[in-house]
């Protein structure tokens, strides 16, 4: 077992190096010379010049990209063109409501998915599990930023219940914390919730027609304990996969609803960048992100190992 | 023996059966795919004949009649220059529409091609299977954005940006599929024959990778819509001058408490069209793959 997690953790250095050379490439490829920006209106050519060389713009793709890497494994993510800030520290200071976020959602969502799937299996064919089909089904189809208005709509405007927009960090008390965070939480949940909870039916079908499904069944087993203690462990690895694939559609979304609720987060820090193209950030946020969802796979594979004990790679 | 002819006379016609049967049969077992199939008629009928439908030019100014709720004369309302969101609503379908179906035929054509010279030749597979690993494990909204910050917006490379996000997706699907047929006894046996390189591709494995690329293309085409609309959401994706549904809505953001109707009829409509392209893709999947269906 040690092995295979050695192998697996070796294996996502390849594709750290594509995302970084993709990342790379996208500030090389840029508009607008660096060196020119950074000399000002007044510089001549000379002035340029020196600046090109100081930065090492002068050098080889290959070399630059080596410098950079280098770099990047020491925290360093650039300057913002905008703010002259380091990219480093304005991610910081955005990172504690994505993570909040985040985090909300994968609690509201796995423990409301998952059951939702096992009793659409369960009850395979009868009015809860064509109900669930159905919610799985408006999970997909309705986009993130439209069901965020809705839910405004509905919540906030219309009943008055919930802060329409905003964000309300968790040491202004947690209170408030929660509430700005019901409303993008459900946003984000739909969606995750309803590819979890098909997935989870569908693996759960499965494993129900097994014969040991059956012996249990017959040995006199309880439902619950067949449902869960035979059926849903055998059926876990497709629903951890799912849960690890479904993070990289949950970080496109919290880009959007932190748009729509005017959350101050990554996502927001993203649409700001663009709107200013502001390279180095949008650079820095790709790379976070990919690495956040390389290693969240990363766990899910290691995960493996202890969800089912045969498989051994 | 008097009555095997009345017998026959009495069997119910034999030839014409069928006809009606088959229509009914297919509406008795997909009745969500068929519905999905008539909406997304609906909503292509509603793009082409959009001059006809009672709308005006979508870019028309009228400054006197903006933010007006909707009405007999404004259906949908008019926005914050006095446009006629209803006429926006039906012409944005053209770009939701042709966005999703051409990022469904080019990501499928690259990724048909990508993952049968992956699948059988593994040099290639190696480094071509890493750089798609890469690939995937950018957010797609995030690879998309990426590429549009580096270009003009235009239409064409909001097309080009989301199919770069969804060719891996195609290519990972159909090299499995032809590392299971290359063990297949047709085609081991068209290699021993001495049948080309091109042609067992052309022959053999092409046709079988058809069915699922069709069911995943359906599912990308209604993927591409929620990217596009989501890309010009926050201001990255077809250029502000042509109205598509992610357009309308960026323009009735900061809008959203007085004049609802901007941001409620194209999410609506959005909604609806990627509900029909769903349905139809799980109808679709249900018919050609069965083994599949049953799964899910």
């Amino acid at each position: 077992m040690f092995a295979y997690i050695v192998r697996r953790t070796l294996a996502t250095i390849p594709v750290m190096g594509v995302v970084a050379l993709f990342v790379f490439s996208l500030l090389y490829l840029s508009p607008g010379d660096p060196a020119a920006i950074i000399a000002g209106d007044t510089a001549t050519v000379a002035d340029i010049m020196r600046i090109r060389q100081k930065l090492g713009l002068d050098q080889p793709f290959f070399i630059q990209f080596g410098g950079w890497v280098w770099r990047l494994l020491h925290g360093d993510l650039g300057i913002s063109i905008f703010t002259n800030l380091p990219v480093m520290t304005l991610i910081e200071q955005r990172v504690e409501p994505t993570v909040a976020l985040t985090i909300s959602t994968l609690l509201v969502t796995i423990p409301v998915a998952i059951p939702l799937g096992v009793i659409a299996a369960w009850k395979a064919g009868t009015w809860i599990d064509r109900a669930v089909m159905v919610f799985a089904v408006l999970g997909f189809s309705v986009p993130t930023f439209v069901l965020a208005y809705l839910l405004i709509f509905g919540f906030s405007i219309g009943l008055d219940l919930l802060p329409v927009q905003g964000y309300s960090s968790i040491r202004n008390g947690f209170g408030p914390f929660l509430q700005h965070l019901v409303l993008p939480t459900i946003t984000l949940s739909l969606f995750y919730a309803a590819l979890v909870a098909r997935i989870t039916r569908a693996s759960m079908l499965d494993v129900l027609a097994q014969d040991y499904v059956r012996t249990a069944q017959a040995k006199g087993l309880a439902t619950g304990q067949v449902l869960i203690g035979h059926a849903l462990k055998n059926a876990a690895v497709p629903i951890a996969t799912i849960i690890g694939i479904g993070i990289a559609l949950l970080i496109s979304g919290v880009v959007i609803t932190e748009t729509v609720y005017a959350i101050p987060g990554i996502g927001r820090l993203t649409v700001d960048a663009i709107l200013r193209r502001d390279y180095p950030i949008i650079q820095g946020i790709i790379l976070l992100f990919s690495a956040a969802y390389v290693l969240v796979n990363l766990a899910v594979d290691i995960s493996y190992t202890f969800l089912d004990p045969r498989i051994r790679y | 023996m008097t009555f095997a002819p009345t017998d026959l006379a009495a069997a119910p016609p034999v030839v014409a059966a069928p006809q009606r049967g088959r229509l009914h049969d297919l509406l008795r077992r997909h009745p969500t795919a068929i519905a999905g199939a008539v909406l997304l008629a609906l909503m292509i009928l509603m793009a082409i004949f959009a001059p006809w439908l009672g709308t005006v030019d979508p870019q028309a100014l009228a400054p006197i009649h903006r933010l007006k709720p909707p009405s007999g004369a404004y259906w949908f309302g008019t926005d914050m220059l006095g446009r006629d969101v209803y006429s926006r609503v039906i012409y944005g379908s053209r770009v939701s529409l042709i966005v999703g179906l051409s990022v469904a035929v080019f990501s499928s054509v690259v990724g048909v091609a990508l993952g049968m010279v992956t699948g059988f030749v593994r040099p290639i597979d190696a480094v071509l299977m890493r750089v798609m690993d890469g690939l995937m494990s950018i957010p797609s909204v995030l690879l998309a954005i990426a590429l549009m910050a580096l270009s003009r917006a235009s239409m064409g490379n909001v097309i080009f940006a989301i199919t770069v996000a969804e060719v891996p997706r195609v290519t990972r699907l159909v090299r499995g599929v032809v590392l299971t047929l290359r063990e297949q006894p047709f085609v081991e046996a068209a290699i021993a024959s001495g049948t080309g390189f091109f042609q067992i591709l052309w022959r053999h494995i092409l046709p079988n990778t058809v069915a699922p690329v069709l069911v995943q293309g359906t599912f990308i085409a209604a993927s591409a819509m929620i990217t596009e609309a989501a890309l010009s959401f926050i201001g990255a994706g077809t250029p502000p001058n042509i109205p598509s549904w992610g357009n309308i809505m960026a323009e009735g953001r900061s809008l959203f408490q007085v004049a609802y109707y901007i941001i409620l009829f194209p999410g609506i409509c959005l909604s609806l069209t990627v509900l029909a392209i769903n349905l139809l893709g799980d109808g679709l999947r249900d018919a050609l793959d069965p083994r599949l269906a049953r799964r899910m």
